[in-house]
């Protein structure tokens, strides 16, 4: 039975950690981040559950720490932010190639500079392309339910890849909202035993681990973890659906909110697609047909799926939660219109980027959006193809 | 409480517990089966800044993130934010806002740049010395957010609190009789609102 | 041994290397006759070898053996040539000579 609680979601994430129970967690404090390491050592210092933490230096030896763990046979994990998971970077990498399902649980927020605590999507995408699966969070209860699934699929011997399980610092992370929590036995049940078939600490089965690969095997060897990256989205899907039987809750790839006969959809991640769902009930009952496509899953990327969810709409605005300087959009906009031509979808779409560093994405804005894409798709009005919300300009709207 | 619910905006300053007094009142309120969202926003974090929290409580579920920019009730929690924060922004007018100030709410009044609505005022300060003997305004102010904004029944509330308070005091049982007094008087104080 | 060394080579199609490219055996190195790579060789002469056994541990490649506490001759499969060895022996026991 589930039971009723509220907590904030750096609490739902440390509950679903004791709940799990993995072998070892490595890690440093980062804000937002910082309550989850600190809670989970309260359940480990009350006897809650028997994870090994250890105390670490800087978020490279926690990542390392949690690589080694997780090589030697222990189910693992570690928690960052920002620039916690940029300190990262080459283990992030090492831990994916590696083929180790080991967990991450990320609390975005923005990436210095300038320098500031809020959040957006920095960290998490700039982490895109490290190998990882990257499962992202509208609220508490999203947080807690994917840290749920990620040993399952992490674990697959389909997969082997690390997860990330991605929630919005503050936003989410320190909000205290209602949740449905689930029986310590039942989250166990759905988890299951760690049992990996090879790993380091296996006496009289020696093996090694991340030797040199010269270029006659590191391609072969990239191909392979790009193999286990798409096999993933099916067992996604599966452990999602498990979840779904078992505690009646819970998306596959991406949500589709009202977007059956909408002729404006929103694509979005994250907290703020609660708010964007809000202004399209409101739109409706004003009659305008407007929907919310929240991607759950950025990685692996969806993108013939999305093309196909999006190819009855008429206008579609794609949302990043951050920045590519890249000079044509965010990281959701490339990929989603790459999908999308791929896929001879040729829809009218708007890239936006919002909510940098903590700046606020309201219900208002939600509408301002709606209206600029029912513009653009009825009266062709023209607009840049890269838009900026909110942004403060001398020349009005940029 | 109607099924629109209510949005609450919290000033303070760091350190003061502005911030506990709203996740506070969202544990509370959720006692009552609501809905409920208790959210700070993080500046600098630096102690004495002025801090905003907020809290939204409804029937139905809520999935809205974003800050609260019309409030149905403010709560300022420190009398010196009235010169340096402009809580009444937004503040609709058929609601209220509560003040923390041994001053009277007609001698409020005029520092609230002409706000119309109800305007209701707790000494705090005083209520925290009787009770505990120390300067503590979150729980006078949590009391008078719960009566003002209706977010309750008083009695109910007071039912929850104590047993929070001792879930929460377990090894300090001196300080729950003390703070359960700081949130009778505040509510003796204020009356019928 | 679970991966078996001698049938991968850099042939071996994607789907037959291992996940991660994982070694599942030990002592693979073993099956490897690095000793082809030697420009120069290192000379054992017992009668100068007082059996200290200085040279052995700093041997990069394992390449002297010993057995029963005392060294043999060189595993000439494996040794590079380094010689560092040479160095090591107090007893001019260990001579380089050019050439395999």
């Amino acid at each position: 039975m589930s039971k009723k609680d509220r907590m904030s979601g750096n609490e739902a994430v440390a509950f679903a950690i004791k709940q799990v129970n993995p072998d070892v967690m490595p890690a440093f404090p980062i804000t937002p981040s910082t309550e989850i390491p600190q809670m989970v050592s309260t359940y480990i210092a009350n006897g809650e559950c028997d994870t090994e933490f250890i105390p670490v230096e800087s978020e490279h030896s926690s990542m390392s720490a949690t690589i080694g763990a997780q090589a030697a046979g222990a189910r693992s994990l570690t928690a960052t932010s920002s620039c916690g998971l940029a300190l990262m970077w080459e283990e992030l990498l090492i831990a994916a190639s590696n083929r180790m399902p080991c967990v991450l649980a990320l609390v975005n927020r923005t990436l210095s500079g300038p320098i500031n605590i809020n959040c957006d999507h920095s960290d998490g995408m700039g982490a895109r392309d490290t190998g990882w699966i990257q499962i992202y969070a509208e609220n508490n209860q999203e947080a807690y339910d994917n840290f749920i699934q990620a040993y399952p699929i992490a674990e697959d011997k389909r997969v082997h890849l690390p997860v990330m399980i991605c929630q919005d610092g503050f936003i989410t992370s320190h909000a205290v909202e209602n949740i449905l929590l689930e029986e310590d036995k039942d989250v166990k049940e759905f988890v299951g035993e760690y049992t990996p078939e090879e790993f380091l600490l296996n006496p009289g089965k020696p093996m090694a681990v991340g030797p040199y690969s010269v270029s006659n095997y590191a391609m072969e060897a990239r191909y392979n973890q790009e193999m286990a990256m798409e096999n993933s989205k099916e067992v996604i899907i599966e452990v999602a659906r498990k979840f779904k039987e078992k505690f009646g809750r819970g998306f596959e790839l991406f949500e589709e909110y009202r977007t059956e006969d909408a002729d404006y959809i929103m694509l979005i991640m994250g907290s703020a697609a609660g708010t964007a769902k809000q202004a399209v009930d409101d739109l409706r009952e004003k009659g305008i047909k407007a929907g919310v496509l929240k991607l759950r899953v950025f990685r692996p990327f969806p993108a013939d799926e999305i093309a196909m969810a999006l190819k009855n709409c008429k206008a579609v605005a794609i949302m990043d939660r951050t920045e590519s300087y890249n000079g044509h959009g965010g990281p959701l906009a490339s990929e989603v219109l790459a999908g999308l031509y791929r896929n001879k979808v040729m829809i009218e779409t708007v890239a936006y980027t919002y909510g940098l560093a903590g700046r606020d994405f309201t219900v208002e804005t939600a509408y301002e959006i709606f209206d600029e894409i029912k513009d653009v798709a009825e009266n062709g009005k023209k607009v840049k193809q890269h838009r900026y919300i909110g942004l403060r300009s001398l020349e009005g709207d940029k | 409480m109607d099924n629109k619910g209510i949005e609450i905006r919290w000033h303070g300053r760091g350190g003061q517990g502005a911030k506990s007094a709203a996740l506070l009142l969202a544990d509370v309120a959720f006692k009552t089966g609501a809905y409920v969202q208790g959210f700070p926003e993080y500046g600098p974090e630096r102690m004495g800044a002025p801090i905003t929290a907020y809290n939204r409580i409804s029937n139905k579920e809520i999935r809205v993130h974003s800050n609260i920019y019309t409030p149905d009730l403010v709560i300022v929690v420190d009398e010196t934010l009235l010169a340096a924060v402009d809580v009444t922004k937004g503040l609709k007018k058929e609601g209220a806002i509560v003040v923390n100030t041994d001053k009277s709410a007609d001698e409020i009044k005029p520092l609230l740049n002409g706000y119309e609505g109800r305007v209701y005022t707790v000494d705090a300060r005083r209520i925290s010395m009787e009770a505990l003997g120390k300067y503590f305004p979150n729980s006078p102010m949590l009391a008078a957010a719960v009566a003002v904004g209706k977010v309750m029944d008083t009695k109910q509330f007071l039912d929850e609190m104590k047993a929070s308070y001792a879930h929460k005091f377990a090894k300090k049982p001196e300080v729950i009789d003390g703070n359960m007094k700081a949130l009778s008087l505040t509510l003796e104080e204020l009356g019928e609102v | 041994m679970r991966t078996d060394v001698s049938k991968i080579n850099e042939s071996t199609p994607c789907e037959q290397l291992t996940e991660g490219l994982h070694m599942y055996a030990s002592a693979t190195s073993k099956t490897f006759n690095t000793g082809e790579w030697r420009t120069n060789t290192p000379v054992f002469n017992a009668e100068k070898c007082k059996q200290c056994l200085l040279c052995a541990p700093v041997c990069p490649d394992s390449a002297i053996p010993i057995k029963d506490s005392k060294r043999g001759e060189f595993d000439y499969d494996h040794c590079k040539g380094c010689g560092i060895c040479v160095k090591a022996c107090p007893f001019g026991a260990l001579e380089m000579r050019e050439g395999q």
